[in-house]
């Protein structure tokens, strides 16, 4: 199938169309607010709350019989952000770490809505059928009743943050200082945990509960990689999020067995390295490019200032000397390469067997040992060229 | 022996096994990193079954399965390396990767090869008694021997390595100042973490043995401060939530391994309420406690702070103290009250007059 | 006394005591900040100065005492409050320039709801020539020197367009140049008639820099104009037995009273 194909189904099969756009909002949700979770080291929580959701699911059906979108949304809802008070509880009125209350919180919670749904099954007939959605999505599922819960879900959550984006902003960088100013950062930390508990839940029906994770951190770590603005990142991070989810929904409608949600985190996983590696200015393959570079640099200079203090105690700045020699004073570089790098710049030339600086080398390597001398620090080799 | 006793014993093994690598988790912060793991063998045993293509009940697979949890632990310490990332972030990058890979391989590769996503994530305890090995001529369930061998090798390790492990989770600098290398160290325990993982899965699922490494350590943190009894306390703590969850998990005819998990919760709770020292209640009365005596103290070094000076008068009204030391007027009369009762002052005529006594004790407070 | 008082005194702290679960961080402390001063407090580790800075700021509830801005609570006060917290209290990988984070001193009069516009922006700019960050005003804020973000810090507190600055620990680990450029806006501060409370670590500087000094080590040792309370005998009270070190800072003093 080519990929013209693939985008024409967009428009015209109804059932993928659904499902993109569903994953694709919940993708932007995730996105905008694993920005915040991200930025307040909180992104663990998230895998925490989707886990914590399980037993409120189970709770409402128990009690009202109700299987509707909302009401099972409800239920996650209040659990997840229960589980979310809990862990902040236990870590702030006990010795027990942030990380032992979020793995209790994230087990038990699960454990014992496992205990609910199992009874369930038995007392009421109902199959496991909505176990396994609740762990790996619904994705495929997804109705146009559920695009429109997701839809007023996704924009409540979007206002809310311009609303209030400046205090959030604040409290995710300096709650100290918030604090000073007279903002409620109590308040705007529950507002904010909620949002956040929010999104987790409507991103549950798309990835399940053991993704979750992914689509806080993923869209995230990768927006944080391209720019040093808050709002662009919030902005980026949500397209990747979106982007992801249509895309993913899309791959996986192409072959059976590629299921909607891991393809989705794997969408989003694969952004976010290329972005850890490729990204400007903050991927980690120009920081390898700078140190090879810093590095050739330095053996250069190296080299030249060998060759120099060498030639000098013959009187003679452009005396020649063997490879044999300048190796032995630099043990740790690889002199030739280095000294054919110099000789295309034309600081060194080759006479025979034997090397020396050219003119406009001596010149550099004097003016080199002129900066270290005003810097206070001794060259390295003088000591070495002087015994 | 009845089928309810193999559960209880496979559980209760399975449990402090956990318990024992999960001590040293808590007390390192990185309690997260089991769920990391714990999801992530599954890519290890469906990667090393396509490409081995061995049988999916191969001991190999725990091999490749180990090795994947050492990889998770690897590729997060790597991501966190670059600065970019922090540990949060990293393992919430790492482990949905493997594990997507792994559903996907699953779904794509080998369906209907008794290698289901469901039952990595929950286990299937109540089959253990049926699963029959006979090693060395003696006929137990096979999970016995697995579990039970598991539980062996850590507690070697424990044996072997305890003081290394002691001192790189109290004091990495002095360890690596020792010579003992804190990496190696790491590594050894997250392997064992990472055998626990695979071996446990299989019974009570991924999800659950977060759980059965997380909440026993935390729940023993709350009861002690001693390596050794913490060690002990787990292991008790685990086994007493599998036995427990299985008699739930039978009189309400619920999941076995939900209902050991719902103990290790039940039992944390109880002791985040009771504990003796640490306990929210203890707290509550210790504080209350330490509030009166500490107000003592306030009331003595205010006065003494007083004496002498020209708002002496005024200082030591009784009237005045509340509004002074944000005091209700009750609270006050009862502190005043108190502060006689020590002989730390006396009461002259609406206004409060330090003691010798009082004297010394605000100097000592003072002092602290 | 009542309340009245203490109208002309900036910051006035009577008889506080903070405590941690009950435990003493400081013990009935009484300063008062005059008008127009530049105040160091100094002490030892776990002195209790950053926690007097925060209570002060009300960030911390006190178990006695009370804190007063020209007569009234802190709360009523706020506006004539600027803080400059501890240069290491905040992530600097966040995702945000220099200009952006002086901007944010202005979000407290901003309130709710309200999102900083040009006239900010302008004011921003503004207080970031004050401490000579003019050129750096788009930079990424990991992408400065630990001076630079301590200038930023500052400049923050500036466009706060406050009475009153209480710094905590302005001079760690900064460079010569942005010493200089802190004492520099400081004095200008003072001129303005601007009142300046700052935690400071390097004893040899106090005389130099400050008109006032608190030393503090739990409870309140000596307040007062730096000629008078400066001495070797209150150092020591201070300090404990670490005389060696204390006699160089009062020299200082003692050659130029």
């Amino acid at each position: 199938m080519d990929l013209l194909k693939l985008f024409s189904l967009l428009f015209t099969d109804y059932t993928v169309r659904n499902v993109a756009l569903g994953s694709a909002i919940v993708g932007a949700v995730s996105g905008t607010i694993g920005s915040f979770a991200l930025l307040r080291k909180q992104s663990l929580m998230g895998d925490a709350m989707s886990h914590a959701a399980l037993p409120g699911i189970a709770l409402v059906f128990i009690i009202t019989g109700l299987k509707t979108p909302v009401a099972l949304f409800l239920g996650a809802f209040g659990a997840a952000w229960l589980g979310a008070i809990l862990i902040i509880v236990i870590t702030r009125y006990t010795r027990v770490k942030e990380d032992s209350s979020l793995g209790i919180v994230l087990a038990v919670f699960f454990g014992f809505g496992l205990v609910l749904l199992s009874w369930i099954q038995r007392n009421r007939g109902a199959n496991q059928a909505g176990l396994d959605k609740f762990l790996f999505g619904r994705a495929a599922a997804i109705v146009e009743a559920d695009v429109i819960v997701m839809a007023v879900i996704a924009t409540i959550t979007i206002i809310l943050v311009a609303l209030f984006w400046k205090e959030f902003k604040l409290l995710a960088f300096d709650v100290d200082f918030a604090a000073s100013l007279g903002f409620p950062v109590r308040v705007l930390d529950v507002l904010l945990t909620t949002l956040i508990v929010m999104g987790i839940v409507v991103g549950l029906q798309v990835v399940g509960v053991v993704l979750m994770a992914a689509l806080i951190v993923a869209p995230a770590a990768a927006a944080r990689q391209w720019t040093d603005r808050l709002s662009t990142m919030v902005v980026i991070s949500a397209g990747f999020g979106a982007f992801s989810g249509a895309v993913g929904a899309l791959l996986s409608s192409l072959a059976r067995g590629l299921s909607t949600g891991p393809i989705i985190v794997l969408t989003a996983s694969a952004i976010a390295i290329f972005s850890l590696f490729f990204a400007p200015n903050r991927g980690l393959i120009w920081d390898w490019l700078r140190q090879r570079s810093n590095r050739n640099r330095l053996a250069q200079d190296r080299v030249m200032e060998a060759l120099y203090i060498m030639a000098s105690n013959h009187g003679d700045p452009t005396h020649p000397h063997g490879l044999e020699n300048l190796a032995a004073v630099l043990p740790h570089y690889n002199v030739k390469a280095t000294l054919e790098k110099l000789g295309e710049r034309g600081l060194v030339s080759m006479r025979g067997k034997y090397w020396s600086l050219t003119d406009q080398g001596v010149q550099i390597v004097e003016e080199l040992q002129n900066d270290t001398h005003a810097a206070g620090e001794g060259s390295m080799l003088e000591g070495k060229a002087s015994t | 022996m009845s089928n309810a006793f193999w559960i209880q014993l496979v559980g209760a093994i399975v449990a402090i096994a956990c318990a024992l690598p999960g001590v040293f988790l808590v007390l390192r912060r990185s309690a997260m990193i089991s769920d990391a793991i714990s999801h992530t063998v599954l890519f290890g045993i469906v990667v090393g079954f396509l490409v081995l293509d061995v049988d999916p009940t191969s001991p190999i697979l725990i091999l490749t399965a180990a090795l994947s949890g050492l990889l998770t632990v690897w590729l997060i310490e790597l991501l966190q390396n670059t600065k970019r990332l922090n540990s949060d972030a990293a393992i919430g990058l790492v482990f949905p990767i493997l594990f997507s890979i792994a559903v996907i391989l699953i779904n794509t590769q080998i369906r209907n090869a008794h290698v289901d996503e469901d039952a990595v994530l929950l286990g299937h305890l109540i089959f253990a008694p049926v699963n029959r090995l006979v090693l060395l001529g003696i006929n137990l369930p096979e999970g016995v021997w697995v579990m039970g061998g598991i539980l062996l090798i850590n507690l070697t390790f424990l044996v072997l390595f305890y003081k290394e492990l002691k001192i790189t989770t109290f004091d990495p600098g002095l360890a690596a100042a020792l010579g003992i290398s804190p990496a190696l160290v790491h590594y050894s325990l997250m392997g064992m973490v990472s055998v626990t993982a695979v071996g446990a899965f299989d019974h009570v699922g991924a999800i659950l043995v977060v759980a059965l490494m997380v909440a026993p350590p935390a729940t023993a943190y709350l009861l002690t401060n001693k390596l050794e009894r913490m060690l002990v306390l787990s292991a008790l703590f685990g086994a007493a939530s599998a036995v427990a969850g299985y008699w739930v998990s039978n009189i309400f005819s619920v999941n076995v391994a939900g209902a050991m998990a719902s103990m290790t919760g039940v039992f944390f709770i109880l002791v985040l309420v009771f504990a003796p020292e640490r306990g929210l209640l203890a707290q509550r009365l210790e504080t209350a406690e330490r509030r009166k005596r500490f107000a003592v103290e306030m009331l003595v070094v205010h006065l003494m702070a007083h004496e002498g000076q020209p708002d002496e008068l005024e200082e030591s009204s009784i009237s005045h103290l509340s509004e002074q030391l944000r005091w209700q007027p009750e609270f006050a009369q009862q502190v005043v009250r108190r502060a006689n009762r020590g002989n730390y002052i006396n009461r002259q005529n609406g206004h409060l007059e330090l003691t010798d006594n009082g004297r010394q004790l605000a100097q000592d407070a003072m002092r602290r | 006394m009542n309340a009245t008082s203490y109208k002309d005194l900036p910051v006035s702290v009577e008889d506080l005591t903070v405590a941690y679960r009950y435990e003493p961080v400081l013990w009935d402390v009484d300063v008062d900040v005059p008008q127009g001063t530049l105040m160091a407090i100094v002490g030892p580790n776990g002195a209790g100065k950053s926690t007097l800075i925060k209570t002060v700021l009300g960030l911390i509830e006190p178990a006695a005492g009370r804190v007063s801005i020209y007569g009234e609570s802190f709360k009523e006060q706020r506006n004539r409050v600027a803080y400059v917290p501890q240069r290491g209290s905040v992530d600097w990988d966040f995702p945000t320039d220099a200009l952006d984070v002086v901007m944010m001193g202005r979000y407290g009069h901003l309130g709710w709801l309200r999102h900083p516009g040009a006239d900010t922006r302008k004011l921003a700019m503004e207080a970031l020539e004050k401490v000579g960050m003019q050129k750096y005003a788009n930079r990424q804020i990991s992408q400065l020197s630990g001076g630079q973000q301590q200038r930023v810090f500052l400049a923050r507190a500036l466009i706060q367009d406050a009475e009153i600055y209480l710094m905590d620990e302005p001079f760690q680990g900064v460079d010569a140049t942005t010493e200089r450029a802190i004492i520099e806006v400081l004095r200008a501060l003072q001129g303005r008639g601007s009142t300046v409370v700052a935690v400071h670590h390097d004893l040899e500087t106090v005389p130099e820099y400050f008109d006032h000094v608190l030393l503090l080590n739990v409870r309140a040792i000596a307040c007062g104009p730096v000629e008078d309370v400066f001495t070797q005998e209150n150092l020591r009270k201070t300090y404990g037995g670490r005389t060696d070190m204390l006699a160089a800072a009062t020299k200082n003093v003692n050659g130029n009273p």
